[in-house]
């Protein structure tokens, strides 16, 4: 859903496993939807993990333990691994997560993120270490996440990093403007180029 | 000094977007049944018609059942995601390969066999597999819906512009080992995200030695160590491969490609950002263990020791455990339960060989179950063609129809939970053929070994 991004500041959510793929985020069962339904794909986050096979919410698993709440989503490296699908970032940002940190991210599923207003928010091994060591010694510790000054920080301890993001990304991230906005503006630029580049397609 | 992935990329840029992406134009997009529905929809929200339809092509392959697709699609949700894509493909004017097309079946089979995947092209797809058609000399990348999207509207992406990366093997792989075998060995090296941010060129001797299926093979698994893309430099087996395919440029077309083609390659100056070499004859038959394609060993090899870095040891030991594998245990000799040869990894004809060459004048085991799904109808017919078939049900197996089947679970083709499966397809993870199921990934002799022994076992013993 397009919406505009400044300042986040909550709880977070921990998951330290690393190499975390897209088919734990949304299990391919669960595609076979033909609308971008992020509630119904919210529901099914990290379904696997989350639900015991006859169905109840299991208790071990994070997203049902009432002491993590929040809107940030904190994870092991290399996160949202494998599998293209988007429907992994609709099911993120349909749970009601607005941004999401570790130490790297998957190419794709990063974009993907970006692309439904969800902000992956790459931080240090070390950062992200002592952020899940905050939350576990307190769940209610606070990360604030400014975009405007690409700027994270863990309340708990004061730590504080820079984060990269790209100009015309940021700026559709504020603006609530998607990539598509931006294509279809610049039409006769692709026109023009075909023009010059017939010789060979 | 530019390298082929340079040339190619730089040849599609429409203009970079300062401090920003490039947008880039797409040569082709191709679209499945899963990742597109919500992209079309997007166009009729917008009020929007595809820019340049000419270059989509459709095809179902994700949830198409690999047997009986001459009758309606049982599952009510598959058939209804089939039909969408066939609707959306008639409404905006796109060639759609369905089901029982003779050019239908597993788009990274089906784009590079007919020549609709050509050298130097810019290829996009919603699928992470779509790394594969690099191995036509192609800069090829998988993408999001909101991108597919995205070309659907205006026949361009935009992309940061990734880092390159060469991986030269040089030498000769060894009897038994294929371009399977090499791709894990390599995501073993690196791990999942190992190449995370590059685009990736295959190099050296082990590269260019290998056939057209296999260098398919080995790209296909780029994405699984992280990359946005694996390519290799055209060359002669490249042109003899698209040569007479169906969609080939023709006559003095062909004359004029060709030459271009030619010249696709890294400049022997060309930099890459990062660039590793390794020794193909210390490369051995792969299988997994784990839950992501880089957790692999030597087929003759141990489980390695959880490791002492104490995040690491979490999903190290959660992953044994969902496999019910112990550390430093031996894998030959493992019960397999389930046998699965195709998907786009290695669903092509040169996999059907390898797999009949072992099983030929042996008995499948009596407690396997051995689905074997060819990539499209155009490799099916080969199989049958060359006797394959013959000699696959004289061992106990059958031909299925294509489809993505057991890769990825979504037909009826499901690993039942707790089962071992030896599995030539591309992902191990948790649920991936089905919740519960216990995925070891191989060639298609480790596959066809296991099958005829009913246990994990070194295929070289039997060729």
């Amino acid at each position: 859903m397009k919406q505009a991004f400044h300042i986040i500041t909550s709880t977070c959510v921990p998951l330290p496993l690393e190499n975390i793929d897209t088919d734990q985020i949304i299990p391919a069962r669960f595609m076979k939807a033909t609308t971008r339904d992020e509630q119904f794909f919210g529901e099914h986050l990290f379904h696997d993990w989350r639900y015991l096979d006859d169905g109840r919410p299991n208790p071990n698993f994070v997203l049902n333990q009432s002491q993590y709440s929040g809107e940030i989503l904190v994870a092991g490296k290399n996160f949202g691994s494998g599998s293209s699908r988007e429907h992994a970032a609709w099911a993120i940002a349909g749970y009601g997560f607005r941004v999401v940190v570790s130490s790297y991210f998957a190419d794709i599923h990063k974009n993907n993120e970006l692309n439904n207003f969800v902000l992956p928010v790459v931080v240090s091994e070390s950062f992200l270490q002592a952020l899940f060591q905050c939350i576990q010694e307190n769940p209610a510790t606070q990360v604030e996440v400014n975009l405007p000054e690409q700027r994270i920080s863990n309340l708990a301890n004061g730590q504080s990093e820079h984060f990269d993001i790209n100009a015309f990304k940021k700026h559709c991230l504020m603006n609530a403007l998607d990539d598509i906005d931006f294509l279809m503006e610049n039409q006769t630029k692709t026109e023009l180029w075909e023009q010059e580049h017939k010789q060979h397609s | 000094m530019n390298t082929l992935f340079d040339k190619i990329w730089d040849a599609h840029v429409v203009q970079e977007v300062s401090d920003g992406p490039t947008q880039l134009y797409i040569d082709r997009l191709y679209c499945h049944e899963v990742t597109s529905p919500q992209a079309f929809e997007g166009l009729r929200q917008r009020g929007l018609r595809c820019f340049r339809p000419e270059k989509i092509f459709c095809m179902p392959d994700h949830n198409t059942p690999s047997m009986h697709q001459e009758q309606a699609i049982q599952d009510e949700t598959s058939r209804r995601q089939v039909e969408n894509l066939e609707r959306n493909a008639r409404e905006f004017g796109l060639p759609y390969f369905g089901l029982m097309h003779p050019q239908n079946g597993i788009i990274h089979v089906v784009g590079p066999e007919n020549g609709l995947s050509l050298p130097g092209m810019s290829i996009v797809c919603g699928d992470s597999h779509t790394s594969t058609h690099g191995a036509m000399g192609a800069v090829a990348f998988g993408i999001g819906t909101s991108e597919v999207e995205m070309v659907l509207a205006s026949q361009c992406i935009l992309q940061m512009r990734p880092m390159t990366m060469r991986i030269n093997i040089d030498g000769k792989l060894g009897k038994g080992v294929t371009a399977k075998d090499l791709a894990l060995y390599l995501i073993a090296q690196l791990g999942t995200g190992g190449a995370t941010g590059y685009f990736v060129e295959y190099a050296g001797e082990a590269v260019r030695d290998l056939s057209m299926e296999g260098r398919l093979t080995l790209c296909n698994l780029s994405i699984e160590m992280g990359a946005r893309g694996g390519m290799i430099a055209p060359d002669e087996k490249t042109f003899a491969y698209i040569k007479d395919s169906a969609y080939a440029p023709k006559g003095e077309d062909w004359d004029k490609a060709l030459a271009y083609w030619q010249t696709l390659k890294s400049d022997d100056d060309a930099v890459f950002d990062r660039e590793i070499s390794f020794d193909a004859s210390l490369i051995s038959p792969m299988i997994t263990y784990g839950t992501n394609p880089g957790m692999g060993i030597a087929i003759d090899g141990k489980i390695p020791e959880i490791p002492e870095d104490e995040t690491a040891a979490i999903s190290y030991k959660k992953a044994l455990a969902y496999m019910d594998l112990q550390a430093g245990e031996s894998m030959i000799g493992k019960p397999v339960d389930y046998v699965f040869l195709g998907a786009c990894t290695n669903g092509r004809i040169e996999d059907f060989r390898a797999f009949a060459s072992i099983v030929k004048g042996r008995r499948k085991a009596e407690h396997v179950t051995a689905w074997l799904v060819p990539g499209s109808w155009k490799v099916r017919e080969q199989i049958q063609q060359e006797g394959l078939d013959k000699i696959l049900q004289e061992a106990g197996f059958e031909i299925r129809q294509p489809s993505c089947s057991a890769c990825l679970a979504m037909n009826e083709d499901k690993i039942p939970a707790g089962k071992y499966a030896v599995s030539t397809s591309n992902r191990n993870f948790e649920g991936r053929q089905g919740p519960g199921a216990r995925t070891m990934l191989a060639s298609p002799y480790t596959a066809a070994a296991a099958a005829v022994y009913g246990r994990l076992s070194d295929p070289r013993t039997l060729l």
